[in-house]
């Protein structure tokens, strides 16, 4: 079924966002929206907003899951600051999202849910929907979902309240209505899923989604349809990615470039566990994984998989990199390689557990015992995250050293199109065990990377001590306090020889002038995004967005003084800006904002803008 | 220097560094060194394959000790490191040493899902009811009314029993052992290496200078006949001299009778450490000193539950039981699109 293109109004790109109750498969609607852009030729950024609780009480506030996404035919770098069409499913998922609404944008109701119960659950007086003044505010559509569904699937075996729950398929054919989506994805999706364990469902489904796209078709309130044309993209074989996903198979990808088992250990957290559970369905990679009882154990299960011989790699986030940090001190003593995942989210404490927020910076390269800096890299989007779970385990296996890879919830969660690279092309990592014909040094490093040579158990004639205590060149325990100087230095310098090994800073923009953003993590796309916008306008204003974190391309000081003002937008009190301040001495503004969101590009547009208008 | 040392031309020289050992002259720990040396070269296991991780604390100083591969990691970790050399390289015979704070303490956590998780790595607790490296306070093995440095007034805690510790997490072997008996020690730990599975020892250990004497009315020369009952599989619980005394049941309790000569042996015990049902070993350690001597030996040995390592890597040459994965298939998914230039 393909739908007609008269009557379509063009547009570049446009937002939608999906709410319900967390039982209601928004994140599932979300997916499928997504997926059928995709093949629609979009590019295309999500973001999935759900609750802390599984399962809140079905109409609360605290039960409403969302998910937005934007799709367009131009460069899509976040999944938009404000939707232009909301699809709300219940009283309270109104509510939760309606503030984001613009005046004039699409509100999609299910009238069917706006009974008394659920109008007071989410604190409701009387239904918004018999105000006048807010019925004119928006272009509302009020669809009866449940019923519509229910009529649609009259001839299905399924129970009444089975077909009841298809309403939310019935909601994305309408949608997909309106945005002239093709529905294939979708169909070849539930055929995929249920068609042959649970055909009835597939039927279902199928025809609840047909139906809400025809209603459309039928509608008079429908009018408007909108066309999103194919965006410009590199020509290749694309797939949609979404960021802890990209983080599975960059390790898997790391390992098999490096030539080293993959083992894997990870105490299950919000939202690090889709790494933990994505690592342990890939066993015909030889991947093992092994579910610790804390992140302690996680940590010690990947130093001795390391010590063996293994790349080991360990996920979490805030909370367990608490956990962790006398175990890295060990790791870095040692100089052993580990990969340290840390999917950030709100803190300090439990926080804010299924929100983003840069908050693990300065825990990263700071929290540890004794001076122990670390090599520190952050992902800047979800497909970013293929890149640097390779470039981490480069750095770990080449310096002997644990590395700390900062992703974030929203780079972890949100998804975007990736042009799946060739694996013949994947940069290779070439480190070799020590040679038991020649006499092990423990620690005699190699001249370039000041980096030990490892010797794996199991080799007649290399066997040695490691150990958490101070030792000299020999691996023997030297409390001499020369030695420890020396030694304290000589790991500090291996790290920051790292930074050599880098490609130049890339700037968006001109490599002086008024003002330089400069981004970490997940905020690359909102910065980019504010940033284009003005140099659109004859701005002077450029960005760069810092992979490595620690130690800092040798390349930055000079960028730095090369602009009138440097601009630090960080979703944290200003962690970066310390940094650059303390290292470079130069004067920083910073930009903050901890809501548990990520930066809209139009706030980030006017700070900057007032930036590059006042003298 | 590469060549594989033979089983057969290993000694015990093989196996000790040049390292000065550091414990206090006449500590207890040196007698555990030389029966562990005095044990590896008969294994038949190669040297380079013997790795030896440690916690913390003046026990875990051990693997400095020894001419192997060793790893003196942190505080009560141990058991997670082991871990994670066992399950990289299930070939190697992974030694863990720990003491009673490092392994009851601080890493109580970390044994205890080792022991469940049932590791074919062999765990040496060293218990000498004290803190020794930190200068003598009292540990979770010491007495209740314990006079430390941080106890003044004597310690109110109720102390954790290893052995017991052990059974509640499923140790598939369990045994005791003391530092004053080499043959013992050797012969334990002998059966801990040949045991498939996580090999729990408790080894009585003195600490000459926080905690002297502590197992002496135990183990003391002059005692230890009487109030010591080594276990042997097969035979009937006796001790004193000669055996002289008994153990049988009497209902769900253990009750110690004389044997006067020509008395009945018949209705003893006799020691089954194989045993499926916990309770016999259950009632071995919790044989107390005055009321009960305190066994030594093997209170339990289960066979048959695979080891954690073998199932992790049995769950992966299944998956690949057809070949391995291809990372360009992974990558591209089953969703993906051709965009045309
Ligand atoms: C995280 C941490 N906390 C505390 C210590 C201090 N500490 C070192 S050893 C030890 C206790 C050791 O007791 P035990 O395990 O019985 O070993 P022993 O010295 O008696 O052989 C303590 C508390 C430490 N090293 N690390
Ligand atoms: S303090 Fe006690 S346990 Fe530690 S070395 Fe001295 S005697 Fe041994
Ligand atoms: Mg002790």
């Amino acid at each position: 079924m393909s739908p007609s293109t008269d009557s379509f109004e063009e547009i570049e790109s446009a937002v939608v966002r999906f709410a319900g109750d967390s039982g209601d498969g928004m994140q599932t609607v979300g997916e499928r929206f997504t997926d059928s852009s995709a093949f629609a030729g979009n590019d295309i950024a999500t973001l999935p907003d759900f609750p802390a609780e599984i399962r809140a009480p079905a109409g609360t506030l605290a039960g409403v899951s969302g998910f937005q996404l934007q799709f367009g035919s131009r460069k899509i770098l976040t999944p938009g600051d404000e939707p232009d069409a909301l699809v709300a499913m219940n009283p309270a998922a109104l509510k939760a999202n309606i503030d984001d609404l613009p005046e004039g944008g699409m509100l999609v109701v299910n009238v069917d849910s706006f009974k008394k119960m659920n109008l007071s659950k989410a604190g409701y007086e009387k239904s918004p929907l018999e105000d006048e003044d807010f019925r004119k505010k928006y272009h509302l559509i009020e669809l009866d979902l449940t019923s519509l569904t229910k009529e649609a699937l009259k001839d299905s075996p399924l129970k009444p309240s089975d077909k009841a729950r298809c309403k939310n398929f019935f909601a994305l054919g309408f949608m997909y209505y309106v945005y002239g989506r093709p529905l294939e994805p979708t169909l070849k999706f539930f055929n995929e899923k249920w068609g042959e364990r649970l055909p009835d469902l597939a039927d279902a489904n199928s025809t609840a989604l047909r139906a809400g796209f025809n209603l459309g078709d039928t509608m008079e309130t429908a009018r408007n349809r909108y066309q999103v044309s194919k965006a410009p993209v590199q020509a290749g074989v694309y797939r949609k990615i979404a960021g802890n996903e990209a983080l599975v198979y960059g390790l898997v990808a790391g390992a098999k470039q490096a030539n080293r088992e993959l083992l894997y250990a990870g105490y299950p957290i919000t939202p690090a566990s889709p790494i933990l559970e994505g690592l342990s369905a890939l066993k015909k990679f030889g991947v093992k994984t092994l579910q610790a009882e804390d992140e302690i154990a996680a940590m010690g299960m990947a130093i001795g998989a390391s010590f063996a011989g293994d790349l080991s790699v360990v996920a979490t986030s805030g909370p367990g990199m608490c956990l962790k940090s006398e175990f890295i001190g060990l790791a870095s003593i040692t100089e052993l390689p580990v990969v340290i995942v840390d999917v950030q989210r709100g803190g300090p404490s439990t926080g804010l557990p299924t929100k983003t927020e840069q908050s693990d910076l300065l825990q990263s390269l700071y929290a540890r015992h004794g001076d122990c800096p670390l090599p520190v890299l952050a992902a800047h989007s979800p497909s970013d995250c293929f890149d640097c779970a390779i470039e981490a385990s480069r750095i770990a296996l080449t310096y002997m050293t644990p590395v700390i890879l900062l992703s974030d919830l929203y780079v972890a969660n949100g998804a975007e199109p990736w042009k799946i690279p060739n694996v013949s092309e994947l940069p290779e990592i070439k480190i070799k065990f020590a040679d038991p014909n020649q006499e092990l040094v423990v620690y005699k490093r190699d001249p370039q990377t000041l980096a030990r040579t490892q010797a794996i158990p199991g080799q007649a004639g290399l066997e040695h001590r490691i150990g958490g205590l101070e030792k000299s060149e020999d691996g023997g325990v030297s409390y001499d306090p020369e030695n420890h100087e020396k030694m304290t230095y000589l790991r500090a310098e291996k790290i920051n020889c790292i930074a050599k090994s880098y490609e130049p800073i890339s700037v968006q923009g001109e490599k002086s002038g008024k003002l330089l953003v400069i981004g970490w993590g997940g905020t690359y796309g909102a910065i980019s995004s504010a940033t284009k916008i003005l140099q659109d306008e004859g701005f002077s204003v450029s960005s760069l967005h810092l992979r490595h974190l620690n130690p800092l391309p040798n390349d930055l000081e000079s960028l730095l003084s090369s602009f009138e003002k440097v601009i630090v937008p960080e979703l944290n009190l200003g962690q970066l800006s310390t940094i650059l301040k303390a290292k470079y001495l130069c004067d920083i503004v910073s930009c903050n904002k901890v809501q548990g969101k990520p930066f809209k590009v139009a706030e980030l547009r006017e700070e900057f803008v007032k930036h590059l208008s006042a003298n | 220097m590469s060549t594989t040392t033979e089983e057969s031309t290993l000694t015990k020289k093989d196996f000790v560094t040049t390292n000065d050992v550091r414990w206090c002259p006449g500590c207890g720990d040196y007698a555990i060194l030389n029966a562990v040396q005095r044990t590896l070269p008969e294994l038949g296991v190669p040297k380079e394959k013997f790795v030896v991780v440690s916690g913390i604390g003046c026990s875990s100083r051990f693997p400095y000790y020894m001419n192997t591969y060793g790893f003196h990691t942190i505080h009560g970790r141990a058991p997670t490191v082991a871990t994670g050399v066992k399950v990289a390289n299930p070939d190697l015979s992974v030694w863990m040493i720990t003491g009673d704070g490092d392994g009851l303490s601080i890493g109580a956590n970390h044994l205890l899902h080792l022991l469940r998780r049932n590791l074919d790595i062999n765990v040496l607790l060293f218990n000498n009811r004290i803190y020794g490296l930190t200068k003598g306070q009292y540990s979770p093995t010491s007495e209740v009314g314990k006079k430390t440095k941080s106890t003044p007034a004597g310690s109110v805690d109720y102390p954790v029993n290893p052995l017991l510790f052990a059974l509640g997490s499923e140790a598939t072997f369990i045994a005791r052992t003391t530092d004053t008996d080499q043959k013992h020690m050797v012969e334990t730990f002998k059966a801990a290496q040949a045991h498939k599975g996580t090999s729990f020892v408790e080894v009585f250990q003195n600490c000459v200078i926080f905690n002297n004497k502590t197992f002496d009315s135990v183990t003391g020369r002059d005692v230890r006949n009487d109030q010591v009952m080594l276990l042997e599989e097969g035979k009937p619980l006796v001790y004193g001299d000669g055996g002289t005394k008994g153990i049988r049941l009497k209902g769900l309790n253990l009750e110690t009778v004389d044997l006067d000569e020509g008395s009945n042996t018949e209705d003893l015990l006799v020691h089954n450490p194989k045993d499926p049902n916990p309770a016999y070993a259950t009632l071995l350690a919790q044989m107390t000193f005055p009321t009960y001597p305190t066994p030594l030996g093997i209170l339990r040995q289960l066979e048959g539950r695979e080891t954690y390592e073998d199932s992790v890597v049995g769950q992966i040459q299944l998956a690949q039981a057809e070949g391995e994965g291809s990372l360009q298939e992974l990558l591209t998914g089953n969703n993906s699109w051709i965009v045309e230039s």
